[in-house]
């Protein structure tokens, strides 16, 4: 059957739309593959699972008396702890406004040999808010560690929640 | 026993809001006249029995009432009026009744306004209002009662968020909630429209300004944010990608092609449907954003473990929302579609460009935004998407509209010319490419600076030859109509917004440094000269506080005084100190002292030089204003119809082409 002038125009479009489609797809996969952050706690890094990926989150409590900061510079070192596990961390810059011993945080960042080399430190927002993720995390790792409450969260601002 | 008027007086608005959203779709149903007559005095009364509780909950703020679980959870008797009053809607409930509270004041404006519309389409729009209104007070009334009882009562309560204690803060909800609230109105209309299988094109034009004002709203309360995390958070960002950030950039962006959308129904008659669905969507994706942002349930969906009634209430409230709208939409949809054909070169075209671009875009930050939870379902562990993923996407995405913007306007609908647009290719593309150039020497070669600079040229200078065409071709007095002048303010905006975003982002210095008392550092050329920090006192904080004064050539530019406060109940606040500039913000933030027990030592210090920053804001209120000032047109207003056939069958308005 020939085409008349519409079914082309028709059909123009639908293909257009269906390669636009296609492409738009394609992007946010590789956008997404290479934006993908996974969360994991020491005891997790310590058993092999941060292995298969080169950034990573690490989320746990800042060890008590583990903040040691250099003399000359802004260079910061301290340990993350869950139940289980524990990992040397180090960053260079400034801290959050609630970070602190006992605090919970999250590190964005990569393993240096048995260190963990951060780009970027959250700390909860409040000593109400606790990352739910991190909660879940930790929880995961841990059935027994004792956690905040979970209300707490649900009554938490509007506006990022970043440190 | 002044709160539990406020719990009966929401009782009652329940009561009215089920009248209001079930007899007059009856009415309209059955054309029963009296039914249909409920809507008005029903949303009026609602409207009074939700401003008598709001009223209440305020009251109880200001009386320190901490019998009143909510307000001691909220507020202390340190905390300054202002923020009582702001600590209203500092939490969830408190959210929710102000939430319903504008809806209020959105229905009756409608009910006021609406005198003119065929009574049966009238009444089904606020009959639709009526039911959100239902699901609204429902979900208070049941699981999330803003009058609880604290017993016994406290002799102080706690206190208000810290981060809410800034002016800026205090009107963000409020003006955000305005904005998701707006748009009820365009849903209500697309779903009258389905109920009744017709969209005249009048009833979409009278629509119009209603969405404009919501949009504006919430452009402004999207700025408002940005601005506040700028000088709040001490970080000197202006925009995350953060969760709570999408939750209201995806109505907005669903809005944006709403309002274009609307213009081509309005004016041709055609893409009806898609008009319709839009409206579904903004109105679906600012319900998504205010419980996204009070529930929790992002970053886990776990998150409702200690109250699941909540979570529950949301997911049914929806799912019959999105999918009952779009069931409808389903069945009626074709029955509503029509209008005029349009050619490959159109404004038709362009705009649909645009409004796919907007779509695509908010599909993929919801995409983004919610994909902790789909990581969660598919077992994929702790997973979330980091700002790369939108930083690499958004921009895409936009790269056509920025492009197409300028030929917008000099096209036809139906049917466009080319040599016009040529002509505008021309002058646009030389000039922004002349400036690109001349750009390049000033800013080192930097791309994005560059870009930057050349898409602010290729916005301006498009709008600019459209105002001169208008000016040139167009009777005095009939050049710039208030829907016109607010498109090219608007359309500036997004230069302005353009420039601002790729300026600052590429030439911004920062630099993290650890200061001692009398140390300078040297950056953009300002010497910022760290003279110690000290002790300070609020109302209901103390600080530190440190001093820095900045001078050029030795010239004194600013005294600059960033705090890290610290609240009563032990939450740390940065309150930045930012010297602002049309062409540059000195911006100071400060970190810790580098030994904890010595505040008058070292310190270490954020220092940023932001140039073109404030550009970012600037063209967002452009766009506010645009859409402020597009909604003010007169040819929105509805004359009386020409003939108002009120009988109950085939209710036809004549189209009146002003």
């Amino acid at each position: 059957m020939p085409m008349n002038p519409t079914r082309k125009r028709r059909l123009t479009i639908v293909v257009s739309i269906l390669v636009a489609a296609a492409i738009a797809a394609v992007l946010v996969v590789l956008a997404l593959q290479n934006n993908m952050n996974y969360l994991l706690t020491p005891s997790q890094v310590q058993s092999g699972e941060a292995s298969s990926y080169t950034t990573f989150r690490l989320g746990g409590m800042v060890k008590a008396g583990s903040i040691q900061r250099s003399n000359d510079s802004l260079k910061v070192t301290f340990t993350v702890v869950d139940a289980g596990g524990a990992m040397p961390v180090e960053y260079t810059g400034i801290l959050p406004d609630l970070f602190r011993d006992n605090q919970s945080v999250i590190a964005t960042g990569h393993m240096d040999n048995a260190h963990f080399i951060a780009t970027e430190v959250l700390a909860k927002h409040d000593e109400t808010y606790m990352p739910k993720e991190l909660k879940d995390a930790m929880a995961k790792a841990h059935a027994d560690k004792k956690i905040e409450d979970a209300a707490a969260a649900q009554d938490n601002m509007p506006g990022t929640p970043r440190p | 026993m002044t709160p539990e008027l406020g719990q009966l007086a929401l009782i009652l608005a329940l009561l009215l809001a089920l009248a209001q959203g079930i007899l007059p779709l009856l009415g309209a149903w059955r054309g029963n006249r009296a039914l249909m007559a409920v809507a008005r005095p029903a949303a009026a009364g609602q409207a009074v029995f939700v401003a008598m509780a709001f009223g209440i909950l305020v009251w109880a703020f200001v009386r320190f009432d901490f019998s009143v679980q909510y307000v001691a959870d909220n507020s202390n008797l340190a905390l300054p009026w202002y923020y009582r009053i702001a600590a209203v809607w500092g939490a969830h409930e408190g959210s929710l009744l102000l939430w319903i509270f504008i809806l209020n004041v959105w229905t009756v404006a409608l009910a006021a306004f609406s005198q003119k519309l065929p009574e049966v389409f009238a009444s089904r729009v606020l009959a639709v209002m009526g039911l959100i209104a239902v699901g609204f007070l429902a979900f208070i009334i049941f699981t999330s009662n803003p009058f609880g009882r604290l017993l016994p009562m406290p002799g102080d309560g706690a206190d208000l968020n810290p981060v809410l204690q800034d002016p800026g803060m205090t009107f963000h909800p409020p003006v955000l909630y305005t904005g998701y609230v707006g748009f009820s109105v365009a849903f209500a209309f697309a779903i009258a429209g389905l109920l009744g299988g017709e969209l005249e094109q009048a009833w979409v034009r009278w629509a119009r300004p209603w969405t404009n004002i919501a949009w504006a709203f919430l452009t402004c309360g999207i700025v408002a944010g940005s601005w506040w995390a700028y000088a709040e958070l001490g970080w000197g960002g202006w925009w995350f990608w953060d969760p709570v950030e999408n939750a209201s950039f995806m109505p907005w962006l669903v809005g944006l092609g709403l309002i274009h959308a609307q213009a081509i129904t309005e004016k041709r008659g055609s893409l009806r449907a898609w008009t319709i669905l839009l409206s579904i969507f903004a109105f679906s994706l600012s319900l998504l954003g205010t419980f996204l942002v009070r529930s929790g349930v992002l970053t886990s969906v776990h998150a409702f473990a200690s109250d699941p009634r909540r979570g529950i209430f949301i997911l049914a409230f929806l799912t019959i929302v999105v999918g009952g709208s779009l069931l409808l939409y389903a069945l009626r949809a074709p029955k509503v579609a029509g209008g005029k054909p349009f050619k490959v070169v159109s404004r038709e075209t362009v705009l649909l460009i645009g409004n796919l671009m907007f779509a695509v875009a908010a599909a993929m930050v919801l995409l983004g935004t919610l994909f902790p939870l789909i990581g969660d379902a598919l077992n994929l562990g702790r997973v979330s998407v980091g700002p790369p993923y939108f930083g690499f996407l958004f921009p895409l995405l936009m790269l056509p509209v920025v492009l197409l913007l300028p030929f917008g306007p000099f096209l036809r609908w139906g049917k466009g010319d080319t040599p016009v647009l040529k002509q505008v290719l021309l002058r646009a593309g030389i000039a922004a490419a002349a400036c690109a150039i001349v750009a390049a020497f000033f800013v080192d070669g930097q791309l994005k600076a560059i870009a930057g600079v050349a898409s602010l040229v290729w916005l301006s200078v498009g709008v600019l030859l459209y105002a001169i065409k208008r000016w040139r071709e167009v009777p005095r007095g009939r050049r710039y109509p208030a829907e016109m002048a607010g498109m090219l303010l608007a359309h500036l905006g997004v230069g302005v917004f353009v420039a601002g975003v790729l300026l600052s982002e590429s030439l911004s210095v920062t630099s993290d440094v650890r200061m001692a008392p009398g140390q300078t550092q040297h950056i953009g050329g300002y010497d910022f000269l760290f003279q110690g920090a000290h002790r300070t006192t609020g109302p209901n904080w103390r600080a530190d506080q440190g001093v820095i004064t900045v001078t050029r050539d030795s010239k004194a530019v600013a005294v600059m005084h960033p705090q890290k406060r610290t609240y009563l109940r032990g939450q740390v606040q940065t309150e930045s100190a930012v010297d602002a500039g049309i062409f540059r913000d000195l911006y100071v933030a400060l970190g810790e002292p580098m030994d904890a027990n010595d505040i008058e030592g070292a310190w270490s210090l954020r220092l940023y030089y932001k140039p073109f920053i404030r550009w970012i804001w600037g063209g967002g209120l452009l766009m506010m204003l645009g859409g402020f000032v597009c909604a003010g047109d007169k040819r929105f207003r509805i004359k009386r119809a020409a003939k108002t056939e009120t009988a109950a069958a085939g209710l036809q308005v004549e189209e009146t082409h002003a």
